[in-house]
C-alpha cells in the first residue's frame, strides 16, 4: 500500500506542484488550503506525512503542527515544514515544535522528493 | 555666749568644708566625680542667696513689706528662658574654653584686651562691696551673739583693724578660695571641691533658715495663722502686707526683677557656677525648675519672721537684718541662734568663695597674662613657666579682693542696709548683660558697640546709684542728691532728666541700660567688626547650628611650627600634659606621633582652645600670636574666602545642573534607542514579507520548471496549464518587484513625475481594464459610476493608475468571497474630483485605519488573519497622491466592507479643442 501524503498549503499553484510531484512518485494524496481543513483531513484521511506550509490563513502552519503533536486523537504522521520565510528562527522553531524536516521554499524538486522520501522510511 | 563656743563653732564648720572640698577633689582625680549630677549643680546656683538673702531679705521685709519678693521672682521667672538662653551661653562657653563671663565678652569681641579689662573692672567693682557686705553680715551676727543682749551698733564696732572678727574671716575664706580654686591650672577649669562645698552650704542655709523660720512661727507664735492676724490687727505692720504704691512701685517691682533676672545669668558667681562649672548641659534641664524651688523654699518664712520681729521688738529698737538671729537669742534658744549663725555664715562664705575665684580667673586670664604678653621686656612669650604665673595672679587677686571687701567693709561700716549695697553691685554687673546679650543673638554687635555702651552704661551706673552712697554715708554732701551738680536739677542722679518718683535703683538702672544697650547698637551699626570679630559673631550666634572648629580654622591664614606650639602648651600645662593632649588630637587625626602633626590652621585652632581653657581666650590667642606668623586677614580677604565657597557652591550647582540635563539626555537616547530597536524589528518583518512575497512565486516557477525538464512525456494539456502558471507567477513577481523598487524611489525621493492636466474618467476606465482578467477570474460583481465625463486633473498617469489597481486589487482580494461585489465611483464635490473604490468584504478595524496607511505595516486580515501582499500597496498609494496634491483616506461607518477614496484637485478646464492638451511638466519628488 502506498503511502498517504497530505499537502497544506494556500498558495493555490504551489498546491498543483506539490500534488503533481507526490502522486507522480505513487503517493495517495489529499489536498487543505488552510490549517482547520488541514486538521479535518488529518483525522479522515490518516495520512504518513504531511507537507505543511507555514504562512496560511486561519491556523498557521506552526498551529497545526502543534495540534497533531500535541492531541492524542490525532493520528501523527511524519511532518515536512515548508516556507518561504527564510529565517533561521523559523526553522529552529519548527524543529522545536516537532517537524521532522524543514523545507524552504524555492526549493529543488528532486531535492524536496528525497526529503519525503527519507522521511517516510525513517518512521 | 561665750565666744570661744561661736568662734569653735564656726572653725569646725570651716573645716568641715575643707574635709568635703577635698574629699570631692580626691573622687575626682580618681574619675568619680560627686558633682556630676544635676541636683548639686541645682544646689551650686544657689549660691545666688547670700548673707543679704539670709538676713537681708527678713530686714527688708520687716520695713518694706513683700517688696523683698521681685529679688526672687526675677530668677525664677528668668529660669523658665535659661533653656533659650544659658543653654546657648553655656553651648558657647563649652565650645569655645570660656573661663569667665569676662573671657565670654572679650571672646565674642575678637579677643581684645580692652573689653577683658573693662569687664574684669566692672566685675571688680560689683563684687567688693558684695564681699564688704558678707563679711559685714559675718562680723554683725558674731558680734550680735558674743555681746548679746547688748545690741546697739557700737558694740559690733572694731577699733583694731587687723583684731576684729571680719579680718580673719576675709583670710580664712581667701584661703579656702585659693586651696580649692586655685589648686593647679585645667583646661577645663572645673573645681570640683569648690562646687560640694557650696552645694553642702547650699543646704545648711537652707536648713538653718527653715529651722529659725519654723521656731518663729510655730515656738513663738502659733502657726502662720496668728503671726498674720496680729500683723493685721497692727496698722504699721498690716501696711507691708499690702500694694498701696501707684503706678510706681509697679514699675518698681518690673525693674527690680529685670535686674534680678541678669543678675542670676550674668553676676561673676552666677556664671561661675551654672556655665564654668557645669559638667553636663543637660543638667540644666533639673535646675530649670529645681533652683526656682530652692528660692520658694527658702523665702517661706521672710514674712513669719519678719512680722513675728516686728511684733516681738519696739520700732528701732533693733537692726531688722538681724532678726534672724534675735528672735532665737531674745527666747533664749542659743542653739538654734547658733545654727542660724552658721547658717549665714554658710550663706556669706560661698559668695565669697565663688566671687573671688571667678574674679580672680578674669584678672588673671583677661588682664595680667595679656598685658604682660604685650610688654615686650618682659618676654612672657619666652618664659619657662606660665602655668605658676598664672595661679600666683590669681592667688594674690583673691587675697587682694577679700581685703579689699574688708577695708571697703571698714570704711562704710554699715551705713548701708544689706539689700542697696547688693542692688547696686547688681546693677554694676547688669551692665554686661547687652554686650552679651546681643553677642549670642545679633551677629553685627562689635567691640566698638560693646565698649561704648559699658563704659556708658558704668559712668551713668556710677553717677546715679554708686556717688550717692557716698552722699549716704555721709562721705559727701547731699547737695549733689538735693539740686544736682553746679545745680543743674536735670542731672539730679536720683530723678536723671527729670525722671521723679521711682526707686533710685529703677532710675538708675532705667538709664544706665537705655543708655548702654543704645551705644551698643548705634556704635555697632556705625562701625565695621574686624574678621577675627565676624568669625566669632557666628561661631556664638550660629552654635546651634554646628559652627564647628574646622569653620574656625578655615578663615585662619598663616605659618606656624610645631615645636613652637608644642613648647607653648608645655609652658602652661606642663609637659605631661601638653604631650597627652597632642597625642589624642593626633590619634583623632589618624596620626600615630604627635611628631608628625603637621602644624596647620586646625592645630593652631586646637592648641589655642586647649590653651584658652586654662588662661582664658584672650591670653590663648596672645600667646598663640607671639609663636604664629600670622598673616593678618583683611576685611578683602575674608570675603574673598567666602567668595571662593560662594564659587564653589555656584559651581556645585552647575555640576548639579548638568548631570540632571545629561539624565535627561540619556532618557531620550534610550527613548529614541527602544524606537529604533521597533523600527528595526518592523523592518526585519517588512523584509521577511517581502520575502515571502518574492519567494512564493518564484517556487511556482522553479518548481514547474523543474516538472516540465524532467517530464518531456506530458500531455498537452498539463504542459500548457503549467507553462500558463510560470508565466503568471513571473508576472506576480515582477509586480512585486516593481512594488518594492517604486516604495524605495519614494523612499528616497528619486522617483519621476509625469504631470498633465488630463480627464480623470479614461484613466479609471483604464485601470479597469487592466485589471478585467483578474475580475473576470474572481467573478466579481462590479459597480461602475464614472459621473461627468470632463473631471480634468493635474496628475501623473502611471502613477495614478497604479493607485487605482492597487485599491481595486485590495477590494477584489478582500470581498465577500461567496458573492463579490466591489463599487468604482469618480464623483465631483467641494471642488475636488473623488474616486471612491469600495468592497463588500469584512471592511477595516477603526483601529487600523491609521495604521494600514503605514510603512512596514501589514494589518491581518481579519478572517483569515494572514497578511496579504509586500504590505506596500497603501503606504505606496498615499504617498503618490499626496504627492499629486490631493488625499487618500478610508471611510469610516459608510458601509460594512471597506470604502477607500481619493480626492484630487480639480484642473482648470483646458480649451475645448485640445481635450488631452495641457504640457507635461516633468519634475522630481525630491520637493516634497
Amino acid at each position: 500500500m502506498s503511502a498517504r501524503v497530505l499537502i497544506v498549503d494556500d498558495e493555490p499553484n504551489i498546491v498543483i506542484s506539490l500534488e503533481f510531484l507526490m502522486r507522480h512518485e505513487g503517493y495517495e494524496v489529499e489536498v487543505a488550503s488552510d490549517g482547520e481543513e488541514a486538521l479535518e483531513l488529518l483525522a479522515s484521511f490518516q495520512p504518513d506525512l504531511v507537507l505543511l506550509d507555514v504562512m496560511m490563513p486561519k491556523l498557521s502552519g506552526f498551529d497545526v503542527l502543534q495540534r497533531i503533536r500535541n492531541d492524542a486523537e490525532l493520528p501523527n504522521p511524519v511532518v515536512v515544514m515548508l516556507t518561504a520565510r527564510g529565517r533561521e528562527a523559523e526553522a529552529e522553531k519548527g524543529k522545536a515544535l516537532g517537524a521532522d524536516e524543514y523545507v524552504t521554499k524555492p526549493f529543488a524538486t528532486r531535492d524536496l522528493v528525497a526529503v519525503v522520501h527519507r522521511a517516510l522510511e525513517g518512521r | 555666749m561665750f565666744g570661744w563656743v561661736i568662734v569653735g563653732s564656726a572653725l569646725a564648720y570651716i573645716g568641715l568644708l575643707f574635709l568635703i572640698a577635698r574629699y570631692a577633689d580626691r573622687r575626682a582625680e580618681r574619675g568619680r566625680s560627686i558633682i556630676a549630677n544635676p541636683y548639686v549643680y541645682s544646689l551650686s546656683l544657689a549660691v545666688y542667696c547670700t548673707a543679704w538673702t539670709f538676713y537681708g531679705s527678713v530686714g527688708r521685709a520687716a520695713s518694706a513689706g513683700i517688696g523683698f519678693l521681685p529679688i526672687y521672682l526675677g530668677p525664677t521667672l528668668m529660669a523658665g528662658l535659661w533653656w533659650v538662653v544659658f543653654r546657648k551661653i553655656i553651648r558657647i562657653s563649652k565650645q569655645n574654653s570660656i573661663t569667665s563671663i569676662a573671657d565670654f565678652i572679650s571672646s565674642r569681641y575678637g579677643k581684645g584686651l580692652a573689653l577683658g579689662v573693662i569687664v574684669t573692672g566692672i566685675a571688680a567693682v560689683g563684687i567688693v562691696p558684695y564681699v564688704a557686705l558678707q563679711l559685714d553680715g559675718i562680723a554683725t551676727s558674731f558680734a550680735l551673739l558674743w555681746h548679746y543682749p547688748d545690741v546697739t551698733s557700737s558694740a559690733v564696732g572694731f577699733t583694731d583693724p587687723f583684731g576684729g572678727t571680719a579680718f580673719w574671716v576675709a583670710l580664712l575664706l581667701g584661703t579656702f578660695a585659693i586651696l580649692f580654686g586655685t589648686r593647679h591650672l585645667d583646661v577645663t577649669e572645673h573645681h570640683e571641691g569648690l562646687v560640694a562645698a557650696i552645694a553642702f552650704e547650699s543646704v545648711v542655709k537652707l536648713f538653718a533658715f527653715l529651722a529659725v523660720g519654723v521656731f518663729v512661727t510655730w515656738g513663738l507664735f502659733s502657726g502662720p495663722g496668728d503671726i498674720f492676724t496680729r500683723a493685721a490687727a497692727d496698722a504699721d505692720i498690716s501696711s507691708l502686707l499690702r500694694f498701696d504704691g501707684g503706678v510706681e512701685e509697679y514699675w518698681d517691682w518690673g525693674w527690680l526683677m529685670v535686674l534680678s533676672a541678669l543678675a542670676i545669668m550674668f553676676l561673676p558667681r552666677q556664671f561661675q557656677m551654672a556655665v564654668v562649672e557645669n559638667t553636663d548641659e543637660s543638667h540644666l534641664n533639673k535646675a530649670i525648675w529645681l533652683f526656682p524651688l530652692y528660692l520658694f523654699v527658702i523665702n517661706i518664712f521672710v514674712l513669719p519672721i519678719a512680722v513675728g520681729g516686728r511684733l516681738t521688738f519696739a520700732s528701732g529698737s533693733v537692726d531688722p537684718d538681724n532678726l534672724v538671729l534675735l528672735l532665737p537669742m531674745a527666747d533664749g534658744q542659743r542653739l538654734l541662734a547658733l545654727v542660724a549663725f552658721i547658717g549665714g555664715l554658710s550663706a556669706a562664705a560661698s559668695m565669697v568663695i565663688v566671687a573671688t575665684v571667678a574674679l580672680s580667673t578674669m584678672v588673671s586670664n583677661d588682664v595680667v597674662i595679656p598685658v604682660l604678653l604685650r610688654v615686650r621686656s618682659f618676654r612672657l612669650g619666652e618664659r619657662g613657666d606660665v602655668s605658676s604665673l598664672v595661679l600666683g595672679t590669681r592667688r594674690i587677686t583673691i587675697l587682694s579682693v577679700v581685703l579689699l571687701g574688708y577695708f571697703y567693709f571698714r570704711l562704710t561700716e554699715g551705713a548701708l542696709p544689706l539689700v542697696s549695697v547688693g542692688l547696686i553691685s547688681f546693677a554694676a554687673i547688669a551692665q554686661l548683660a547687652p554686650s552679651i546679650l546681643g553677642g549670642i543673638y545679633w551677629k553685627p554687635g562689635n567691640h566698638r558697640g560693646a565698649i561704648a555702651g559699658m563704659v556708658a552704661g558704668f559712668t551713668v551706673w556710677a553717677y546715679t546709684l554708686a556717688i550717692p552712697t557716698l552722699v549716704e554715708s555721709g562721705l559727701m554732701s547731699d547737695a549733689l542728691i538735693e539740686s544736682g551738680p553746679f545745680g543743674i536739677e536735670a542731672l539730679r542722679p536720683f530723678a536723671l532728666l527729670g525722671l521723679e518718683g521711682f526707686d533710685p535703683i529703677t532710675n538708675g538702672l532705667f538709664w544706665s541700660l537705655l543708655i548702654n544697650a543704645g551705644l551698643f547698637m548705634v556704635v555697632s551699626i556705625l562701625t565695621d567688626q574686624t574678621p577675627i570679630e565676624q568669625r566669632q559673631a557666628s561661631i556664638f550666634v550660629d552654635v546651634f547650628k554646628g559652627a564647628s572648629e574646622r569653620t574656625q580654622a578655615s578663615v585662619w591664614q598663616g605659618t606656624a611650627s610645631f615645636v613652637e606650639l608644642r613648647s607653648i602648651l608645655e609652658r602652661v600645662l606642663g609637659s605631661p600634659r601638653a604631650d597627652a593632649l597632642l597625642m589624642r588630637y593626633a590619634a583623632t587625626r589618624g596620626i600615630a606621633e604627635s611628631g608628625e602633626l603637621e602644624a596647620d590652621a586646625d592645630l593652631v585652632t586646637f592648641v589655642e582652645q586647649r590653651l584658652a581653657g586654662a588662661v582664658g581666650a584672650v591670653s590663648a590667642r596672645a600667646l598663640v600670636s607671639s609663636a604664629v606668623e600670622e598673616a593678618v586677614l583683611s576685611r578683602d580677604e575674608v570675603l574673598d574666602v567666602l567668595d571662593e565657597t560662594t564659587r564653589v557652591l555656584a559651581y556645585s550647582r552647575q555640576l548639579e545642573q548638568k548631570q540632571r540635563e545629561l539624565e535627561q539626555a540619556t532618557e531620550d537616547l534610550q527613548n529614541a534607542n527602544l524606537q529604533l530597536l521597533e523600527l528595526d524589528r518592523m523592518k526585519d518583518d517588512f523584509m521577511s514579507a517581502v520575502t515571502h512575497e518574492l519567494r512564493t512565486p518564484l517556487t511556482s516557477i522553479r518548481a514547474f520548471t523543474e516538472i516540465l525538464d524532467d517530464n518531456p512525456d506530458l500531455d498537452h494539456d498539463q504542459r500548457s496549464q503549467f507553462l500558463d502558471i510560470i508565466l503568471k507567477e513571473s508576472e506576480r513577481l515582477t509586480r512585486h518587484i516593481n512594488q518594492v523598487l517604486d516604495f524605495a524611489k519614494i523612499e528616497s525621493g528619486t522617483l519621476e513625475w509625469r504631470m498633465e492636466v488630463q480627464q480623470l474618467g479614461p484613466v479609471v476606465e483604464e485601470s479597469l481594464q487592466r485589471v478585467g482578467e483578474l475580475l473576470r477570474r474572481r467573478n466579481i460583481e462590479m459597480h461602475i459610476d464614472l459621473g461627468p465625463s470632463n473631471l480634468q486633473a493635474d496628475f501623473d498617469r502611471d502613477r495614478l493608475i497604479q493607485v487605482i489597481i492597487n485599491l481595486v486589487s485590495n477590494a477584489v482580494k478582500f470581498s465577500d468571497p461567496d458573492q463579490p461585489r466591489v463599487w468604482v465611483t469618480l464623483e465631483q464635490a467641494d471642488g475636488e474630483a473623488r474616486v471612491t473604490v469600495a468592497d463588500n468584504g469584512p471592511g477595516v478595524p477603526r483601529e487600523h485605519h491609521e495604521l494600514i496607511f503605514e510603512k512596514f505595516q501589514q494589518v491581518a486580515d481579519g478572517d483569515s488573519g494572514k497578511p496579504r501582499g509586500t504590505g506596500l500597496g497603501l503606504p505606496i498609494s498615499k504617498e503618490i497622491i499626496t504627492q499629486l496634491g490631493g488625499r487618500l483616506w478610508i471611510e469610516t461607518a459608510l458601509g460594512p466592507g471597506a470604502v477607500f477614496r481619493f480626492a484630487l484637485p480639480l484642473a482648470i478646464s483646458p480649451p475645448a479643442d485640445d481635450p488631452g492638451g495641457g504640457e507635461a511638466v516633468e519634475r522630481t519628488g525630491t520637493d516634497r
